[in-house]
């Protein structure tokens, strides 16, 4: 029994790196049409940034974000709901976390770094409820509302910083960049390496992956949520209120994309900037699918992922292919890994899977 | 004074909504047939580019802006494969193929567009026809005689994918694999196959959308060109009940409410310019809440791959 189920997850292991090894033999037909050679793109991009400090401390600074917003898709998906709106949620989740930085009364960052990212998941959480509620209580497709909430959100924000929320000493030099003021230097999350960007962000991505474990595992809670995600007729025969855990799946998952829009104000740019969210809503998708749509499971494929993002900005410095590329491969990844979803959970079609690859390895 | 404005508002809102009808017509079939695509949007970004790329380099008048479409209808066609192949045939989960394909579609013509122009670049493009006499009749020229071809071709595939679905073989095919796999299957029709092929129909016509976006419309290329409109016509299919007739109103209901709002700024009515861009989308936001329960009219199968070897 237990060797069985050690196979099964080889299997699956094996699975999704075959997904990922075909996308990224697809994306080479890419690099060639841009007119590089794919494999020298290839070798930048993923060993690039580990030959030294700062491509490691980068790659983390990217990792944090991408695990918060993951964290929350995988909660959202596993609740049958398909959530598109990280980017939206993001910005909304700076803008709450920005106004408490910036305006309310001065306190010890001890209180008011808790209370910046409670705010910022606040945020995060409205945006996402707001699709969450039509999707249960108006029946609106959520992956429809939650695109165009990014769009709302997008020109909202912009609409802040270049506005109501703009550094007065932009506006008073006439530099007119569009960015809020700088938030005070100790709230800042704390560097964990003098000299590098990399903040204490991660840490707290991973405990809340913890956090998202026990929830989703070990609590009624979670259970129901997944009951709802895993059969919603017989959910609501078993008497779960299925429209309350449909909505409380898109307010986590808001909350948690939120949350890493406070890592970003507070542990990078230190303050709000345009793209904020730098596709990490987009990205944290595919971080969140890659790792199974396990909380656990997301915390190295953030890692993978964050390593890609830094590796396709070096790449580009490289072979001078734009770091666009680099959303295309992680539409692919997402597709191959759909794709070979069938191959995993369907025992008809693993069962195929399996005699093919018996007979490859010639053993009865 | 008024009625001049009213007419220039409706006459500029026709064009606009070509996009919407053609990509919602094409999503219409795929969808009828029981398959989500919401990565039209980053199929019409791909041949937004391509139609635009084409005609750039050639530079030769309107042969080359409809060389440009047909670049961008086959490359549509292409993409159309290619999530047939991941849906239909390995029978992924289709929101999240959608979006994947959108990411595929907005990093390669953002990709392309770096490295092959660079910078904002015009093209010539389809510019509207100059009918004799006929355009300067004073309320119908401006309505219905002073646009590009492609509005006047566009406006010829509603009925005729109405034709399409409603009065030929074919059709009733695809209403059969989206309303009941099973049953279609026992009458010896392809499920699989009818899928795709509405599939790929759908993906060149959102290719094609794409390029009338950059040949007909914009006449040039911009990153994000497409600004959503491939998820709005989506949402449009929904607000049009899969009708062509829905869709078409749906089309020019919305186009018509973009068309006042750019209106309003040009005469003088001040208010921020986010306001105005976030306008389009708070509308779909409320078209779907509204048309929320118009989901009962959605085929029945909408979303759920068919597995002809397992038992239902």
């Amino acid at each position: 029994m237990k060797k069985n189920r050690l196979h099964e997850q080889m299997y699956n292991l094996g699975m999704t790196t075959f997904s990922l090894v075909v996308a990224l033999m697809i994306g080479a037909v890419l690099f060639v049409i841009a007119g590089a050679n794919p494999i020298t793109a290839y070798w930048v991009m993923f060993t690039a940034p580990l030959q030294d400090i700062f491509g490691i401390t980068e790659m983390f600074v990217r990792a944090a974000p991408l695990l918060l917003v993951a964290l929350g898709i995988s909660i959202s998906f596993r609740s049958g709901i398909l959530n598109i709106g990280g980017e939206g949620q993001i910005l909304v989740g700076a803008i709450f976390g920005l106004f408490i930085a910036l305006y309310a009364p001065q306190m010890h960052w001890s209180v008011m770094v808790p209370l910046i990212f409670v705010a910022s998941f606040a945020g995060g959480a409205l945006w996402g409820g707001i699709a969450g509620w039509m999707r249960a209580y108006l029946n609106v497709n959520e992956i429809l509302s939650t695109v165009m909430l990014n769009y709302v959100a997008i020109q909202i924000y912009n609409f802040l910083i270049r506005g109501p929320m703009m550094d007065k000493q932009e506006i008073a030099y006439g530099t007119g960049a569009s960015q809020t003021a700088r938030i005070a230097r100790e709230y800042w999350l704390t560097k964990l390496i003098p000299g590098a960007r990399m903040h204490s962000g991660m840490i707290i991505a991973i405990i809340m992956a913890v956090i998202v474990f026990f929830f989703l595992w070990k609590t009624i809670y979670g259970y129901r949520m997944r009951a709802v995600g895993a059969e919603i007729k017989a959910s609501r025969y078993a008497g779960i209120n299925t429209k309350w855990y449909l909505l409380l799946a898109m307010l986590l998952a808001g909350g948690f994309a939120g949350m890493a829009g406070a890592v970003e104000i507070l542990g990078v740019h230190h303050r709000g900037l345009e793209s904020i969210s730098a596709g990490y809503g987009f990205s944290g998708i595919v971080v969140a699918l890659f790792g199974g749509l396990h909380p656990l499971g997301a915390i190295p494929a953030s890692v993978v992922f964050g390593l890609l993002i830094v590796g396709a900005d070096m790449m580009q410095r490289a072979v001078q292919v734009p770091a666009y590329v680099i959303l295309a491969i992680q539409g692919l990844i997402i597709l191959a890994i759909v794709s070979s979803n069938v191959f995993i959970t369907k025992k008809g079609m693993r069962a195929k899977v399996i005699n093919l690859l018996k007979k490859m390895t010639g053993r009865g | 004074m008024i009625f001049e404005i009213m007419i220039g508002i409706i006459s500029a809102a026709i064009p606009l909504s070509i996009t919407f009808v053609l990509v919602g017509i094409g999503e219409m079939f795929n969808q009828r047939a029981g398959v989500y695509n919401l990565g039209a949007e980053g199929i019409m970004m791909v041949g937004a580019f391509l139609g635009f790329y084409v005609e750039y380099v050639m530079q030769s008048g309107p042969g080359s802006s409809f060389l440009g479409m047909l670049a961008a209808i086959a490359v549509g066609a292409l993409m159309g494969g290619l999530m047939g192949l991941v849906c239909v045939k390995f029978k992924a989960e289709q929101g999240i193929a959608g979006i994947a394909l959108y990411m595929l579609g907005w990093g390669i013509a953002g990709m392309l567009f770096r490295v092959y122009i660079g910078g904002t670049t015009s093209i010539e493009g389809l510019k509207a026809i100059e009918f004799p006499l006929l355009t300067d009749i004073p309320v119908l020229g401006p309505l219905l005689f002073s646009h590009n071809v492609m509005v006047y071709i566009t406006l010829l595939i509603v009925p005729f994918s109405w034709y399409l679905l409603n009065k030929t073989a074919w059709g009733l095919k695809v209403k059969a694999v989206g309303t009941a796999p099973r049953a279609a299957d026992t009458m010896g029709v392809k499920v699989d196959r009818t899928r795709i092929q509405c599939v790929v129909l759908a993906g060149a016509m959102a290719g094609l959308a794409g390029a009338y976006l950059s040949i007909c419309q914009t006449h040039m290329y911009a990153d994000n060109i497409t600004a959503g409109r491939g998820f709005i016509a989506v949402a449009l299919v929904y607000f049009g009940k899969w009708k062509p007739s829905g869709i078409l109103f749906g089309a020019l209901l919305f186009s018509l409410a973009h068309s006042f709002q750019r209106s309003i700024q040009v005469y003088g009515i001040d208010f921020p310019y986010e306001v105005a861009v976030v306008f389009p989308y708070l509308l779909v936001i409320v078209v779907l809440a509204l048309s929320g329960r118009s989901n009962v009219m959605a085929p029945a199968v909408l979303g759920k791959p068919y597995y002809r070897e397992l038992r239902d």
